[in-house]
């Protein structure tokens, strides 16, 4: 059964993605199970993916379908209780925690829906925030990279700026710098436009996009088919499964 | 890493005004009082004007009879005969000196009464002590041996007296008798209980000089080491010393104890923690776990305060957490980057706690609580207050920096507290 499911959903990925480049990520037989005392909910259930490089993939669902738990174990913040999870080809199964926080920090970006800037810091210590957990990374460095992410996303001119005096649009323009910086191979974003007027939710997408026409690879949950419809592919999720 | 984290903390602790008052607050008064009993403790003990040199210096307060037949116990300090017997002949002290307690005395001066406290010291005494003479010098040897009626006097007294410092070969009257000034020094603290006085004069005209064979007597002793490191040498020298003591009364007297110790260890000894009368134990261990553990009992409060304080913000710091492990901080990091926050926190708190304690001594000096006591916060007392604060940081940061840094990121960037 599983050996069967496996083919097919390359097959239907192959198809969708003429251009797509090697695999970035590759979920395979993905289970995710909660257990509490009484009752058992299967969140994800025989999730089989490939995001190839270069990719944008929107993944659509109605709420509790397991999208942000399979984001999430997209980007290691979470263990599938069965099946493979492969990063560049090679199975992270095998890694330590600190293994997969230096993963997290150089291979993946997050976009969360809320933003999740830290407020007590400037909008330039916020994007910095992935290099400061890369070993060999100056001060200086640092601070050139946040600054070239910011001017990327058109921030240029509000790095002193604390999250609080910005509008919901720029915040997630920071958030989305910080992803940038630490030049990782896949943005993971979860519903980025989903506190945004429809306005700024147009112009974080248009942002995302010009991204990825420049070459980043990207995984959007998201609620709207209208911006979903506008990256290359797109993956439907029911009840913890995938059905498109 | 330690740079970022500390410029973080800077920018946090910046940020969160109030939380920062909060706790500097309870950090600053909580080593205020600390550095302030510090301060004292350092006043009695350390080497401080005339005992500069008390890391060489044993000092024989009693000597401890113990009597026949359960008739109880005889505490006297040694007699003339039991220093120039056995003490004078041990081997390892460079100098031996004797002084007696204080014994209160009347000067008369033109606006009246002038009460005083008078010591009785031989020459060896100005030896070892290092007392700041204003004028004049010491009296000799030879002078304490022709019993020559000599004194040297503090600069109060000088002042009260005369009216002026500048009094050497004049003569001051004290209890009716006449003593020619030898030398003026700058005031000793009533704290140095074995060289605090107003008036000095040789041991030879004390009028309860008694010459006979007894062991007790009325002098304290000093015993000086030719190093700090030989000072234990001398202890031993002096306990081995006390064992061949012949028992000049022995239907009284069954067996004498007594101690050289350090300035420290001549107070603690006196308190018999184990009610053991003939234990030898000078307590000086007990009495730094006792200290320890009140001092920490001290602080636990206002960690706990700050332990409080700081897993709550857990909850509000949720979110960063989750993100700082989203982008690849290790739990490690994480308690790193909270320690070093408390600790920075709790530095800044004993600088100012240090701040504070200079003007509560200050405040102590003005109030002339002790006689002469000029108090006041040395490198040490300052080393140890920002080792005290350091382990005020640590003692309130491990624990939530732990609880931290086990938070599960997805559930953190959730936005709940909750645990793994």
């Amino acid at each position: 059964m599983e050996n069967m499911l496996a083919p097919a959903a390359h097959r239907a990925t192959d198809t969708v993605r003429p251009q797509a480049g090697p695999p970035v990520l590759q979920l395979r037989n993905i289970e995710k199970v909660y257990q509490t005392k009484t009752i058992e909910t299967v969140a994800l259930h025989q999730v089989n993916l490939t995001i190839g490089k270069g990719e944008f993939v929107s993944i659509m669902g109605p709420s509790g379908c397991g999208k942000s738990t399979l984001l999430s174990i997209m980007g290691l913040l979470d263990e599938p209780t069965s099946g493979e999870i492969e990063l560049d080809g090679r199975p992270v199964q095998s890694y330590s925690d600190r293994e997969l926080a230096a993963l997290r920090n150089q291979k993946i970006g997050f976009v969360f829906q809320s933003y999740h800037l830290i407020n007590d810091l400037s909008v330039l210590d916020n994007v910095e925030l992935p290099l400061l957990y890369r070993s060999g990374v100056s001060g200086r460095e640092r601070r050139e990279r946040a600054l070239a992410a910011l001017e990327r996303v058109g921030l240029g001119a509000r790095t002193n700026h604390f999250p609080g005096q910005l509008s919901g649009g720029q915040r997630q323009r920071v958030a989305i710098a910080r992803a940038l910086a630490g030049r990782p191979e896949l943005i993971l974003a979860d519903e980025p436009t989903g506190n945004l007027d429809s306005v700024m939710g147009e112009e974080i997408l248009e942002l995302l996009l010009h991204l990825n026409r420049e070459g980043t690879t990207i995984v959007m949950v998201t609620h709207d088919e209208q911006q979903a419809l506008k990256t290359q592919r797109l993956i439907r999720f029911f009840d913890g499964s995938q059905v498109s | 890493m330690l740079l970022s984290y500390l410029k973080l903390a800077w920018k946090v602790l910046l940020r969160r005004r109030f939380f920062t008052f909060i706790n500097l607050f309870g950090v600053s008064f909580t080593l205020m009082i600390l550095l302030v009993v510090m301060a004292l403790v350092d006043h009695v003990v350390g080497p401080n004007m005339p005992e500069k040199r008390i890391d060489r210096m044993l000092f024989v307060n009693t000597i401890r009879q113990e009597r026949v037949d359960g008739h109880g116990w005889m505490n006297r300090p040694a007699s003339v005969h039991f220093v120039d017997t056995y003490i004078r002949r041990m081997k390892t002290p460079e100098k031996v000196a004797l002084t007696s307690n204080i014994y209160d005395a009347t000067a008369f001066t033109n606006n009246g009464l002038l009460p005083l406290d008078v010591r009785y010291t031989d020459g060896n005494f100005w030896q070892i002590m290092d007392f700041a003479f204003v004028g004049g010098r010491a009296f000799s040897e030879a002078e304490v041996a022709q019993a020559q009626r000599v004194c040297v006097i503090n600069e109060a007294t000088a002042r009260s007296y005369f009216g002026t410092a500048n009094v050497v070969g004049r003569t001051i009257e004290v209890d009716l008798k006449r003593y020619r000034v030898a030398g003026v020094v700058r005031n000793v603290s009533a704290v140095h209980i074995a060289s605090y006085a107003d008036v000095w004069v040789p041991y030879t005209l004390s009028p309860s000089l008694v010459r006979d064979s007894s062991i007790g007597g009325e002098f304290l002793v000093v015993l000086l080491a030719p190093t700090a490191a030989a000072a234990p040498a001398m202890r031993e020298e002096y306990r081995q010393m006390v064992q061949r003591v012949e028992i000049p009364n022995p239907k009284e007297v069954k067996a004498i104890y007594s101690y050289a110790d350090p300035m420290l260890a001549t107070f603690t000894r006196a308190l018999h923690f184990s009610g053991d009368m003939d234990e030898d134990d000078d307590n000086v261990g007990t009495f730094y776990l006792i200290c320890t553990i009140l001092g920490l009992l001290f602080m636990l409060l206002p960690a706990l305060n700050l332990v409080n304080l700081n897993v709550t913000r857990i909850l509000e710091r949720s979110s960063e957490i989750g993100v700082r492990k989203a982008f690849g901080a290790t739990g490690r990091n994480l308690v790193g980057q909270f320690l070093v926050e408390n600790v920075v926190l709790a530095v800044v708190g004993g600088l100012l706690g240090l701040g504070l304690a200079a003007g509560a001594l200050a405040l102590l000096n003005e109030a002339h609580v002790v006689a002469y006591a000029q108090f006041s916060l040395s490198w040490r007392v300052f080393g140890w207050g920002l080792g005290l604060a350091l382990l005020f940081g640590l003692m309130s940061g491990v624990y939530p920096a732990w609880k931290m840094s086990r938070l599960n990121p997805v559930v953190a960037l959730r936005g709940s507290g909750e645990q793994k």
